[in-house]
């Protein structure tokens, strides 16, 4: 019975899963962002004619194969998890999660495979436009492989275009198109991608930097920098206009996500956006929670209020109203958001009764009120608020949440400024001079690693309790298996991806100091 | 030869001649895609990954009726 679960056991769950996405995601964007940089050099190599460009585009390919190569597969463990950790979670999503999975693997299997063999294998052997296509499908791919995974993780935010089918206890697609275009799914994928085209920009920068630095290969960094400043330069602003839009999403459709990224604890008029602060200890509480209060911060006046309701006046709701309802706003308190999971899970329990007794007038009642959309949105859309305890268990870990978030948006700055000084000392050709840049970029490398990780910590900690956003808590969603297995499996994916990291930055470092082929 | 032969030999021919003259570093990472394909699908699926729900219960009914238990029953613990 679930009253005995043990709390380890979800802990460990969520630590095994976390390591393993956290792993994962150090492989995918470079993979994502370093195809697009190789399809846009080869397309130079092939328009220009010059040679240069294919071996600059083979130096860059090669890095890629590696990471690419070291990284495949890696995602596969997280379906593992599904279905071994996560099973009671995997069965209630049913073929709305499958799906999205299926498309990803028959996508990442047949378009990213087939001509990453051509990328790799096809240098003299099929024409060069056949070779340079193939590389774009190969980005195009990658990038299509990413979106599935994106729908299926912006359902789990947001989740829309389904109904449960109580006989299952499955949720059953009824909108593909609802799914697909989720406005959480588009503002997500645009922000994930293009976050990837910024780390493998700042890659591709970095290395670059490293052989000015050590006075070798001249052209070839010049000329990569030149890509990659100005692919990195547009990607990171597009990464700051679509997380701008991500947020502004965050704010309608996962309210209590964003009053914590925010540390907004009272929601008001005229909110002020903080650039940056420090959460202290103090008395504050809401319901029964502590919570921190800044010790420190820059706020600037208005700017939140102008950032999600278009207007300095526009009204922030804050944690408080989320706990305990605003009904000038129609915002419903957790307690009612409770007693309608309430009413879901009894109609649930009724259901499950009369089919025991074979009550048909009963069963074909209750799946009319499952079936009606009415019942779906004022009760089933609450149906995980039934197994929470305390009003104030739906509050997420406001300090990660803050801090994550805010660190992301400083970084995000510093590379629109790394990529522009990059251009301009490039353009004023003083860039090779310019030693302490060159360090700069160098060891921004690690930096775009962080901030994605960042985004995915604020993303998966700011929806916490919950596993599917006010349908299923996380500790519903855990299978009944031993702790002592979970930590096993924990050891042994930490000890296999740090061999991988280890096997890729020795590889990969070894082919960036043998240089490209002459 | 008959077309279809063709293109399946000069297919074979390309992914041969490509696998033959492989660099250094494409045989090392080769060797790690194997060892990590093996611990992956040999190790960690047999041995510490079955799916819970096919493993315990017979079929889709028993699997459905576990999944109702665990969803109407009590409420959840947090820390």
């Amino acid at each position: 019975m679930i009253e005995n679960i043990d709390l380890s056991l979800v802990d460990w769950s969520r630590a095994q899963f976390a390591l393993t996405a956290i792993y994962h995601w150090l492989f995918v964007p470079l993979t994502l962002g370093l195809s697009f940089i190789l399809a846009i050099m080869e397309t130079i190599y092939v328009r220009t004619g010059k040679e240069e460009w294919k071996r600059i585009t083979q130096f860059w390919m090669t890095l890629f194969g590696i990471n690419f190569a070291i990284g495949i597969a890696t995602g596969i463990i997280l379906e593992f998890e599904f279905g071994t950790n996560w099973s009671n979670y995997s069965w209630f999503v049913g073929d709305i999660f499958g799906a999205p999975l299926a498309m990803e693997a028959i996508l990442a299997f047949f378009l990213e495979s087939t001509f990453v063999a051509v990328m790799f294998f096809g240098w003299n052997k099929v024409s060069k436009k056949y070779h340079m296509v193939s590389t774009w499908l190969v980005a195009i791919g990658a990038s299509l492989s990413a979106l599935w995974i994106l729908v299926a993780n912006a359902w789990m935010q947001n989740p829309v275009g389904m109904m449960f089918n109580p006989d299952t206890a499955r949720n059953e697609m009824v909108n593909f198109w609802a799914i697909l275009f989720n406005q959480v799914a588009v503002d997500k994928f645009l922000h994930t991608i293009s976050s990837g085209f910024l780390l493998a920009s700042m890659f591709v920068l970095g290395i670059s930097a490293w052989f000015l630095l050590r006075k070798r290969e001249d052209l070839l960094a010049k000329r990569s920098i030149l890509v990659a400043g100005v692919f990195g330069l547009l990607s990171s602003l597009l990464v700051a206009f679509t997380g701008d839009g991500s947020a502004r999403r965050v704010s309608k459709v996962q309210p209590v996500k964003f009053a914590s990224m925010e540390a907004l604890y009272e929601g008001k008029n005229n909110a002020g956006l903080i650039a940056f602060g420090i959460l202290k200890d103090t008395n504050k509480k809401i319901g029964e929670k502590s919570v921190k209060e800044f010790a420190f911060k820059i706020e600037i006046p208005g700017l939140l209020s102008v950032l999600t309701g278009g207007d300095k006046d526009a009204y922030v709701q804050g944690l408080a109203d989320h706990m305990f309802g605003n009904e000038k706003l129609g915002i419903i308190s957790v307690p009612d958001k409770i007693q309608r999971g309430i009413v879901a899970r009894d109609a649930l329990t009724s259901y499950k009764r009369a089919k025991l007794i074979n009550d048909t007038a009963q069963i074909e009642a209750l799946k009319g009120v499952f079936n009606d959309k009415d019942f779906h949105d004022k009760y089933f859309r609450y149906f995980g608020y039934a197994s929470i305890n305390k009003p104030e268990d739906v509050i997420p870990d406001v300090t990660i949440s803050f801090y994550s978030f805010h660190f992301m948006v400083i970084l995000g700055f510093l590379f629109i400024m790394i990529f522009s000084a990059a251009l301009y000392l490039l353009f004023r050709g003083t860039i090779a001079d310019k030693r302490w840049f060159l360090w700069i970029a160098l060891l921004s490398i690690p930096l775009p690693y962080v901030a994605g990780e960042l985004g995915w910590i604020l993303t998966e900690v700011g929806r916490q309790p919950w596993i599917i956003q006010d349908m299923m808590t996380v500790s519903k969603a855990v299978s009944q298996i031993s702790t002592g297995s979970v930590i096993t499996t924990f050891i042994l994916f930490a000890v296999l991806f740090t061999g991988l990291l280890i096997s890729e930055i020795s590889i990969m470092v070894k082919q960036i100091k043998t240089g490209p082929k002459h | 030869m008959r077309p279809h032969f063709s293109i399946l030999y000069r297919l074979f021919n390309f992914y041969y001649d490509g696998f033959r003259n492989i660099s250094d570093w494409g045989r090392k990472v080769w060797i790690i895609i194997i060892i990590k394909l093996f611990i992956m699908f040999v190790i960690l699926r047999i041995f510490f990954f079955q799916d819970f729900l096919h493993k315990n219960y017979a079929n889709d009914k028993q699997r459905s009726e576990h999944v109702m238990d665990q969803l109407i029953n009590s409420s959840d613990k947090h820390d």
